[in-house]
């Protein structure tokens, strides 16, 4: 090894983000969409129109959800899925209703997708005894689990061996049920995910492992923080692979039925990574010097929202009016949400003590 | 004096020893570019550049160890952890290797090594972000854990904890980073590991109080004094080696003492005092010493329930009040 100045030593790679031969360097490079038309795809028109609004639903959920944290409405963190919201449709609309789904803390598009009302979301981010976790869990622990939606969780990587396990739970009673787990790019650097990627493949377990690798772990833009390509990592474990366009989708729900299917199938775990953008900054207090206003204007023409809605028009499945009919439904929806989580009561104070053992009256230490 | 930040105290420790040993560097998650997740590490990688100053993935346990293998190969690593409560993926470095290598070669390796970041909790951030470790690794022989209050504190214990030869746990509060107060701009300013403080001098009753414990132990101490109760609050800064003499003489002349600690209370620090009063100065106790925890259960995210778990002056005005049987 030839000897360096001082200076010159470095271990973690500069910034990318920057800009080189006069284009932004991405911080993910999409693969190409489905051609696939939706009728080729087996959605129906009806299909199409409830992932729309569903869609459009998640969208404006944070997006009125921010104006409530701006107003103080409520603490905590606050991570937004915005622009990410055709993986979980994508996903959950190729998913069996009692496949099992497992995520990070960014976890409102998920839970709103696997049937978390707005009432019973936004009820959760202020807090309230009517919240999907009965106000006990806040912005990062939704959880719907008679939908099979286990929940977000906040330590990084810590619920991919729960993924692992749900699907150990299904292979066990051969119920014919598969488990997805959804983490960040970030996540994949955790010891956990390469200790669960071995027994899942050893074990032969029905799991989707999915990075949604939206190009940035907090301030850190994935090149500079994981080696080579992600989906990669599953060479090392011969696991099968894929790597999905997260911002179509079409693309996400054709990609995960197939290999939904071939996991149902032959009882043998995926790894996925699915490629997609956040348009806000990690949490609410993220200044974003880290990327380029450009880069986020480029992923915004292409926003998966206005993708399907000018897809659907072109198509003709629905008319402007009827999109604005439900445009106006869920816009509707989630300012009674708003005020419903307003005049919700908070948990009751004897709460406190609820939820930590299994029995009626456990022993607290005092 | 000057005043500073807590978090520009910190900093101030860190950037003068990086400053006197070239041995030292920092690593962890954001520290570098992003200039620290809460700004402690801001301005350091353009100082020391990208030798010293170095951005981790979200890794501990890979970080903590090669922090560990660093400095047991002559380096002098301080650790950034996010919070404490990530840093539970690295306690196998920490406490199957860091506190142990020495002992099992027989004295051969040194490992001489700074794990800091912010402790316990910082609001309504739920039950996975918001734990008090500080008597966990005070548990561990081959560990030194300081919890600091203040920014003149932090300064000064930082840059001892830099130039110990042993692992030290050094830890903070988000909730504090902001908060000002006056440090000595005296040269080279060292505070003694394991040297407690009297912040406060009261006759009736002794507050141990630490990290952000110590302003709660403050808060009702103002209430108290116009209450004509005088309390004497001892911030023992360091948890181990704790300055139990600090204590014992202030029990000597106040006969009462609670002990307020932001831990759940099963085996925890104010657990470990209770015991050594009454082991060391059990004839001076007017009355059995009391403790105010936080309760043996997670921390709830609802603002409302967020607030009882959390410890209040109240509740250590309730405790004083015991202890001196005014109630
Ligand atoms: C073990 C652990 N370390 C650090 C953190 C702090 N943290 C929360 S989110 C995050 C970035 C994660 O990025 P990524 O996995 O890409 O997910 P994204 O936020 O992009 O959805 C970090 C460092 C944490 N919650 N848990
Ligand atoms: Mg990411």
């Amino acid at each position: 090894m030839a000897k360096k100045k001082a200076d010159d030593v470095q271990f973690a790679p500069k910034g990318v983000g920057e800009i080189k031969d006069g284009a932004v360097q991405k911080g993910v490079d999409l693969p190409p969409a489905t051609k696939k038309k939706h009728k080729d795809l087996g959605l129906s028109a009806d299909k199409l129109k409830a992932m729309y609004e569903q869609m459009y639903l998640q969208r404006r959920f944070e997006e009125r959800a921010m104006q409530q944290y701006q107003k103080g409405k409520f603490g905590g963190f606050l991570h937004l899925y915005i622009g990410q919201e055709a993986v979980s449709t994508g996903t959950v609309f190729a998913l069996n209703d009692d496949d099992d789904i497992i995520t990070a803390y960014r976890d409102h598009g998920w839970g709103l997708c696997r049937g978390i009302s707005a009432n019973e979301g936004m009820a959760e981010l202020f807090g309230k005894a009517t919240g999907c976790s009965r106000g006990k869990g806040g912005s990062m622990h939704f959880a719907k689990v008679d939908h099979h939606f286990w929940g977000g969780y906040g330590i990084v990587g810590g619920h991919i061996p729960i993924a692992g396990g749900l699907a150990f739970a299904n292979k066990y009673n051969q119920n014919d049920r598969i488990s997805t787990c959804f983490f960040g790019d970030g996540a994949v650097d955790q010891g956990a995910l390469h200790e669960t990627m071995n027994m899942a493949q050893l074990w032969k377990l029905p799991v989707i492992l999915v990075v949604e690798n939206n190009g940035y772990s907090m301030g850190t833009a994935a090149k500079r923080h994981t080696v080579a390509e992600i989906v990669d990592r599953a060479k090392g474990y011969a696991m099968k692979s894929a790597v999905i366009n997260g911002m179509d989708v079409f693309s996400v729900y054709e990609k995960m039925k197939e290999i939904a299917n071939d996991v149902r199938e032959n009882s043998e775990p995926w790894f996925v990574e699915i490629r997609t953008y956040r348009y806000r900054g990690h949490s609410m207090s993220d200044p974003q010097q880290y990327r380029s206003k450009q880069e986020l204007e480029d992923y915004q023409k292409i926003d998966p929202i206005q993708r399907l809605k000018t897809y659907i028009l072109e198509h003709k499945v629905l008319s402007e009016e009827q999109i604005k009919e439900i445009d106006d439904k869920v816009e509707q929806e989630i300012l009674d949400a708003v005020e419903f989580a307003d005049n919700s009561d908070f948990p009751k104070e004897e709460e406190l003590y609820e939820d930590m053992f299994e029995e009626d009256n456990p022993y607290f230490h005092v | 004096m000057a005043e500073l930040q807590f978090r520009e105290a910190i900093k101030h420790a860190i950037d003068e020893e990086m400053g006197r040993d070239e041995r030292v560097f920092v690593m962890g998650e954001e520290v570098a570019e992003y200039n620290g997740a809460y700004k402690v590490t801001e301005g350091l990688l353009d100082k020391y550049g990208y030798r010293r100053v170095i951005d981790t993935p979200i890794s501990e346990l890979g970080f903590a160890g090669i922090g560990v293998g660093a400095a047991m190969n002559g380096l002098r690593p301080i650790i950034e952890f996010m919070t404490f409560n990530f840093a539970v993926l690295a306690t196998d470095q920490i406490i199957n290797h860091a506190t142990k290598v020495k002992y099992m070669t027989g004295g051969q390796i040194s490992c001489p090594i700074v794990f800091r970041g912010p402790n316990a909790s910082a609001g309504q951030l739920g039950a996975t972000h918001s734990v008090s470790y500080d008597s966990m690794y005070a548990h561990f022989p081959g560990l030194k854990v300081i919890y600091v209050s203040e920014p003149d504190d932090a300064k000064g214990l930082m840059k001892s904890a830099i130039r110990d030869d042993n692992p030290v746990i050094f830890m903070e509060s988000e909730q504090m980073y902001g908060m000002k107060g006056e440090v000595s701009d005296e040269e080279d300013y060292i505070i003694p590991i394991g040297k407690g403080k009297i912040k406060r001098e009261g006759d009736d009753v002794t507050l141990v109080a630490h990290g952000k414990m110590y302003h709660v132990a403050v808060q009702a101490a103002k209430q108290l004094a116009k209450d004509g109760i005088e309390c004497e609050i001892i911030d023992p800064r360091t948890v181990k080696p704790l300055d139990l003499p600090l204590i014992i003489e202030s029990i000597k002349k106040t006969n009462r003492c609670v002990v307020v600690d932001e831990a759940h209370p099963f085996g925890g620090l104010a657990s470990e005092i209770g015991f050594l009063i009454q082991r060391e100065a059990f004839d001076y106790l007017d009355a059995p010493v009391q403790r105010v925890c936080l309760p043996d259960v997670n921390a709830p995210f609802a603002k409302n329930l967020f607030d009882i778990w959390f410890p209040s002056p109240k509740q250590v005005i309730d405790a004083v009040n015991q202890v001196t049987y005014r109630n």
